[in-house]
């Protein structure tokens, strides 16, 4: 079976044999936890063989593209695969001992693995429509998981997060209506070359960007569209939330929006503005949000509002460097904030609450714990060997670089503050004496403690993805697929059998006709 | 384009609907008009005047039919639709059996 | 009109009619199934309307007295049941296809005429789990006790 199908595959079959297991009192968290490592082995194997500024491409039932739906896998996907199932692996391995606590665990093991089934199905998807139904199945899963504890503000938060997040699929649904209705087509490549000819749909392109950075925006929870994601995420079962935060909100918005800006509508100087605007907001009002919170998982939840302005901001600026910066930032920042929110579920786990304001002094009974949130929170920070500070220093420069020192300062003074969130929660969580409050209290078992630790150490080495040698493999050629613009058309193009391409044929194929035109 | 402009009004009927109203039946409501008002725009959009339906008899040719993909596509989408409603009614079930009442202004996560 | 209960179904005239209307619409449901071969997305159709059937009884009876009368778990057990029986409308298909083109077509044994029986049957088939899904849903929902303060 084809790679790529096998990944969709494996995740889609995995969650519907969840139920048939449920009998056994260990086989869900198990069947889900192995399923979780055989995409994360796949996902890296999409990565080895994805060539050098090429594609990998599978035509579902053998259709050529345009017609028939296709999976495309370049260097964005490749990233954005091995992300997802490493931190998909590393929840339901937290979640094994995690989701004991809820009858019918099941249910869970299900959802979280079809979640993963639409993010991984989000990345490889070559056509919108394709696109959008795999967003969907992702969403939805996401809705039931926030709400899974069905605690009365579980639920509230839950219809929030389905009520916006239905009202953004409807908005992209109608940017796609649109483009369908000028393109004729939902292939994205064909998309791309179709507007590229110039003569459909240019007028309005910039039209349908707009509804698209809201549609998207509003799954990715940049600031004016933001008021769901501190509910939602603070309210999910631990491990969901690390999933939310650290991957979800990143596959389902900024990896669909970079898709369809960069290489289906094509970056323009305003898009451009738009989104460093948004980046910027997002970036300041996050963290500004996140100083008064005393929910620990809110403030994780608005810091990820914070630093996903980042990652947007590096994207609006569209050089190399800043695209670069945005994609490692991308990777760290799923690998320290799902560290973060397991962290705070360990804590809740052990001592069965969030507030700050409660705790105190959790440093010496739970050591691994302590530690490993203190990795996560120095890289966060942005502190010089850790992760966090080689992608946060590459997106300052870039701003620079681009002559935008406005953005670079913001950017330098919300890491500043981030700093003091994050010290902030360290000193409130496990600083200080324990008292006598603390005695019942013991570390959390192994496999969390396993994932924990597996992420703090992702933390300490990931700066070496800032080597040029080591990160250029991965990092660089994500970033490289996005800036080809409309280089991605052209490579499914080629991937597709001669003569079999009977769509657009993009600026050369126009000037072809043109001339034909001419000379009968 | 008369059609259009009516598809686009009831889309805004929907998000007036989903935005103002203070009962999470009329809030799931207005969410299923504004998508019934997207998936009425993407069926208008493949249809030819005087177009008949997409089935492959032998004597017609492909220009004499209505776009059959947008009616695939919006089909798919009144499966999600429905899924949406039914998800959405379930927690609200849930919510009226916590609070009494469908009232968001009694509900504290709701209430902005 | 007096008040009633939650769940004890609405008055005489419409519970009348509801039992004269129910079988027609369940008819017009399976009629639309049958005939969808030849319409775009025709069992869906058909299902939906089938399905509606069902809710009208619900709606018109209360869900106390379809407790009674219509099994909870049928619905979802016919939804489940689906999947094996559109896999072997597909194997069925597959060797429709394999005797067409195989040299057994030549030898009298023609299984041409087959194809638009397993194309009745596969719509039928989709009918069937559209309905019991939607009237799954639909119950489910119902049967949430609602009236507990």
């Amino acid at each position: 079976m084809d790679i790529l199908l096998s990944v969709v595959a494996v995740s889609l079959g995995a969650a519907f044999a969840v139920p048939l297991a449920a009998r056994r009192r260990r086989a869900p968290a198990a069947l889900a936890a192995g399923a979780a490592f055989l995409l994360l082995c796949l996902s890296a194997a999409v990565a080895a063989r994805v060539p050098r500024g090429g594609i990998l491409l599978h035509r579902a039932g053998g259709w050529p593209p345009p017609f028939g739906v296709v999976l495309v896998a370049d260097g964005l996907s490749a990233v954005m695969l091995v992300t997802i199932n490493a931190a998909v692996f590393l929840a339901a391995l937290y979640s094994s001992e995690y989701a004991r606590r809820y009858t019918g665990e099941w249910r869970f093991f299900t959802l979280l693995l079809l979640m993963a089934a639409g993010m991984n199905g989000v990345v490889l998807a070559g056509d919108l429509f394709n696109l959008l139904v795999f967003v969907e199945i992702a969403a939805f899963s996401a809705y039931a998981l926030v709400a899974f504890g069905t605690a009365s503000e579980e639920l509230e938060a839950s219809f929030k997060y389905a009520v916006l997040g239905i009202l953004s699929t409807n908005f992209v649904l109608f940017g796609i209506a649109l483009i369908y209705g000028s393109c004729s087509t939902l292939n994205m490549a064909d998309i791309s070359l179709a507007l590229a000819d110039g003569r459909r749909g240019a007028g309005y392109a910039g039209f349908v960007a707009a509804v698209f950075v809201f549609g998207f925006g509003l799954k990715s929870a940049l600031v004016p569209f933001h008021a769901w994601l501190p509910d939602a995420h603070s309210s999910a079962p631990a491990p969901v939330s690390a999933l939310l935060s650290g991957v979800l909100i990143k596959t389902l918005g900024v990896y669909a929006l970079a898709r369809v800006l960069f290489n289906v509508v094509g970056m323009t100087p305003a898009a451009s503005r738009l989104l460093m605007a948004l980046g910027g907001l997002s970036m300041a009002a996050g963290a500004a949000l996140a100083l008064g919170q005393w929910d620990m998982k809110r403030l994780l939840a608005y810091s990820s509002i914070s630093q996903v302005g980042y990652i947007v901001l590096g994207l609006g600026l569209g050089t190399p460097l800043g695209v670069a910066g945005a994609l490692f930032h991308l990777v760290n920042h799923s690998v320290f904030k799902s560290l973060l929110f397991l962290n705070a579920g360990a804590v809740e786990h052990a001592t069965g609450m969030r507030d700050l304001r409660r705790m105190g002094g959790l440093g010496g009974r739970m050591p691994v714990t302590a530690a490993t949130s203190m990795i996560a929170s120095l890289s966060i920070a942005g502190l010089p060997p850790l992760s966090g500070f080689w992608s946060k220093l590459a997106i300052v420069a870039a701003c620079v670089g681009a002559g935008r020192p406005g953005y670079a300062a913001l950017a330098v003074l919300v890491s500043v503050l981030t700093l003091a969130i994050v010290m902030r929660l360290q000193r409130y969580a496990f600083f200080g004496e324990p008292g006598g409050r603390w005695d019942g209290v013991g570390e959390v078992p192994a496999p969390m403690r396993i994932a924990m630790c597996a992420l703090a150490l992702a933390c300490l080495l990931g700066g070496l993805l800032a080597i040029p040698t080591v990160g250029g493999r991965f990092i660089g050629r994500g970033a490289e697929a996005l800036l080809a613009g409309g280089g991605y058309a052209e490579k499914v193009r080629a991937a597709a059998p001669e003569g079999a391409w009977c769509g657009s044929r993009g600026g050369a194929g126009a000037a072809r006709r043109a001339s034909a035109r001419g000379g009968g | 384009m008369t059609a259009y402009l009516l598809a686009s009004l009831l889309f805004l009927v929907g998000i007036y609907s989903a935005a103002t109203k203070r009962n999470l039946i009329k809030i799931i409501i207005g969410l299923g008009i504004s998508g019934y008002a997207i998936n009425l725009f993407f069926v208008l959009l493949g249809y030819r005047a005087g177009g008949r339906a997409p089935i492959f008899p032998e004597a017609l040719a492909a220009g004499e039919m209505v776009d059959p993909l947008p009616q695939a596509l919006v089909l798919m989408f009144i499966v999600v639709g429905l899924g949406a409603t039914s998800l959405l009614s379930a927690l609200a079930v849930r919510l009226y059996e916590k609070h009494g009442t469908f009232d968001v202004r009694r509900m504290r996560r709701l209430r902005g | 009109m007096r008040d009633r209960r939650p769940g004890e179904g609405m008055t005489l005239t419409v519970r009348t009619i509801t039992r004269l209307t129910a079988g027609l619409i369940l008819l017009f449901g399976f009629s639309i199934a049958i005939e969808a071969h030849g319409a775009p997305g025709g069992g869906f159709a058909g299902g939906v309307i089938i399905a509606l059937a069902f809710i009208h009884l619900i709606l018109g009876f209360g869900k106390r007295a379809c407790r009674r009368n219509l099994s909870r778990t049928f619905p979802s057990f016919a939804a489940r049941l689906d999947a094996p029986l559109l896999i072997s409308v597909a194997m069925a298909a597959l060797l429709c296809a394999f005797t067409a083109h195989s040299a057994l077509a030549g030898r009298g044994l023609d299984m041409e005429p087959y194809g638009a029986l397993l194309e009745e049957a596969l719509q039928l088939f989709v009918a069937v789990t559209v309905a019991a899904g939607l009237v799954a849903i639909f119950s489910g929902l119902a049967a949430m006790r609602i009236d507990r303060r």
